[in-house]
């Protein structure tokens, strides 16, 4: 089986979650890489690195530039007429841009996929994952988005793809990019930090996140995150939300810290290797998941834990 | 302009879903089934749009079972003005269902077709996308703002770091996320308006669509389940726990 997997970057740089969509298809076959975007050289090279990595396709176009899946699925379309499987990761990017490829193949779309149990068998969450599916397409190509925290990362080096440009593209003329805020930070990304801090509603307002959380992360070198309530509560920006409705995180150490816990949260960290949970309320649900849980009034214990540690 | 709105009628939110024990899926009898929360937004936002006097029709659209009749009423309810269902007992997948909506928009002629990012349940994430990939038109997923200028849509979204915004050419695809409005509850005079509100009911042959699904469902199981840890005494046990596994600054 060929695969062609879709390069996440962000114009400089390739983006972590595309290695883990390559040890997906990997698992298929074949693996080509598309690198599509406006003066991607860079990225191209980079890409052509990563191991196991056969042909890279690029697509250098300024339509191509900001992702907009209007001018890109026709594009990925037409390469799939010389692959079986589209294989995407699973980010906003990604989740905007495979399913309009799907539609344009015809074929029913297989999301967030979780494994590979045979060459058209996926297993994959449904109900904020608290069920798994093991799902069989019958189409005859695939396409494929791939849950990040899921899969190990390919290396990003000992590999020796062959650069080859394709398709003209252009511009379909329906859309187009007006601007971006993108909270510049110098922490780790949430989705690939190894730590973790997260707050929740216990904290009481964004002074207090500020005052308690950020000092332990600051310490630990960790990624900021929060519960939708502390979200919804105006603390932190949208994009700190860790769950169902926010980002999918499976780091080494995850602190939840005044979160109770929802079915909602749980779906995005329970994946985590160890859980820390402070919580004043020792029937929260948030302990009947942690390994490490201590019944304190976070205001006292999280300070002195940031500077005992 | 017209605005078409599906929802779709799932599992309530606040039930916790318990997969079957012969693994054929999740147990839907005799549990509350509530109209999909993001779907829920999409009508609040084609409302908010007729008010403010962009809209002239907002339609909801549901493919489901009858009972999915329920889900359009709430959405009439909310304040949309007419409903259709595509009536089917069988699981209909994103593809077909992008299908059907294909089909009604050929019929219907929207301006917007507002739908909710993903379903509760499936968690697919691909209705929107595809029915824009069916008809041509521009796609704003996510979306957490919607402005409607003139012939065009500013469509701010939710994306990983941050926000986005696009400009997208009329008619055009909005798929709705958490922060785009907050719904409002229907008052019982507009329930009881709600119940003499047009609905037709339809099949899905009669927008010749095929439903057969091309995914099949294997099993359903349970994740595996984390079993809880240790509580510690103090901070100062939990540092020492820490501090074994390597974790300290």
């Amino acid at each position: 089986m060929k695969t062609l997997v879709w390069v996440e970057h962000d114009g400089s740089a390739v983006k972590d979650a595309t290695l883990a969509a390559v040890t997906a298809a990997s698992k298929l076959g074949e693996v080509h890489l598309l690198v599509a975007g406006s003066g991607v050289d860079a990225v191209a090279k980079e890409a052509a690195a990563i191991a196991g990595v056969g042909k890279v396709h690029v697509a250098d176009n300024a339509a191509f530039g900001h992702n907009l899946p209007e001018n890109i699925a026709p594009l990925v379309a037409e390469l799939m007429a010389s692959h079986d499987a589209f294989v995407v990761p699973a980010t906003t990017t990604g989740k905007n841009i495979a399913p309009r490829v799907a539609a344009l193949l015809d074929v029913m779309q297989i999301s967030e996929i979780l494994s590979v149990e045979g060459p058209k068998t996926f297993t994959r969450p449904i109900y904020a994952g608290n069920a798994i599916a093991t799902v069989e397409s019958s189409d005859a190509k695939l396409v494929l988005t791939v849950r990040g925290t899921a899969f190990e990362k390919a290396a990003t080096s000992g590999g020796s793809g062959a650069v080859e440009a394709v398709g003209s593209g252009s511009d379909a003329g329906i859309s187009s990019f007006v601007g971006a805020e993108i909270a510049k930070s110098e922490r780790p990304e949430l989705t690939s930090a190894k730590i973790i801090v997260s707050g929740g509603r216990a904290l009481g307002s964004s002074e207090k996140y500020e005052e308690v959380i950020v000092p332990l992360a600051d310490k630990l070198g960790a990624a900021l995150g929060a519960s939708r309530a502390a979200v919804d509560a105006g603390y932190v920006p949208n994009d700190y939300q860790v769950g169902q409705t926010g980002k999918i995180v499976a780091p080494q150490v995850y602190f939840a810290i005044g979160i109770s816990g929802a079915i909602q949260h749980l779906a995005g960290m329970k994946d985590s290797k160890t859980i820390v949970a402070i919580n004043k309320d020792e029937d929260a649900p948030i302990f009947q998941v942690a390994d490490f849980g201590l019944v304190a009034d976070l205001f006292n214990a999280v300070p002195e834990l940031t500077g005992k540690i | 302009m017209k605005i078409l709105v599906p929802v779709k009628r799932v599992l309530d939110y606040n039930v916790k879903p318990r997969v079957k024990a012969d693994g054929t899926g999740v147990d839907l009898a005799n549990v509350k089934m509530s109209m999909n929360p993001f779907d829920e937004i999409g009508v609040e936002e084609a409302i908010r749009l007729k008010e403010k006097g962009v809209a002239t029709e907002i339609i909801a659209v549901s493919v489901g079972p009858a009972k999915a009749q329920e889900t359009l009423r709430t959405a009439l309810a909310m304040g949309a003005d007419r409903a259709i269902l595509v009536q089917t007992d069988d699981a209909v997948e994103p593809l077909a269902l992008a299908k059907i909506f294909k089909a009604i928009a050929d019929a219907e002629q929207p301006g917007l077709v507002i739908l909710g990012k993903q379903a509760i349940d499936d968690d697919n994430n691909q209705t929107g996308q595809m029915l824009a990939a069916l008809t041509g038109w521009a796609q704003g997923t996510f979306a957490s703002a919607v402005n409607v200028e003139g012939d065009s849509v500013n469509v701010t979204r939710e994306v990983d770091g941050g926000l986005e915004t696009v400009k997208l050419k009329l008619p055009a695809i909005v798929t709705t996320d958490l922060r785009l409005n907050e719904p409002r509850y229907a008052s019982l005079p507009n329930i009881m308006k709600a119940k003499s509100k047009p609905l037709d009911t339809k099949s899905p042959a009669d927008y010749g669509v095929d439903t057969a699904p091309r995914v099949k469902v294997v099993k359903v199981s349970e994740p595996a389940a984390r079993s809880a840890g240790i509580k510690v005494a103090d901070v100062d046990e939990l540092v020492a726990k820490l501090k074994a596994m390597g974790v300290h600054s």
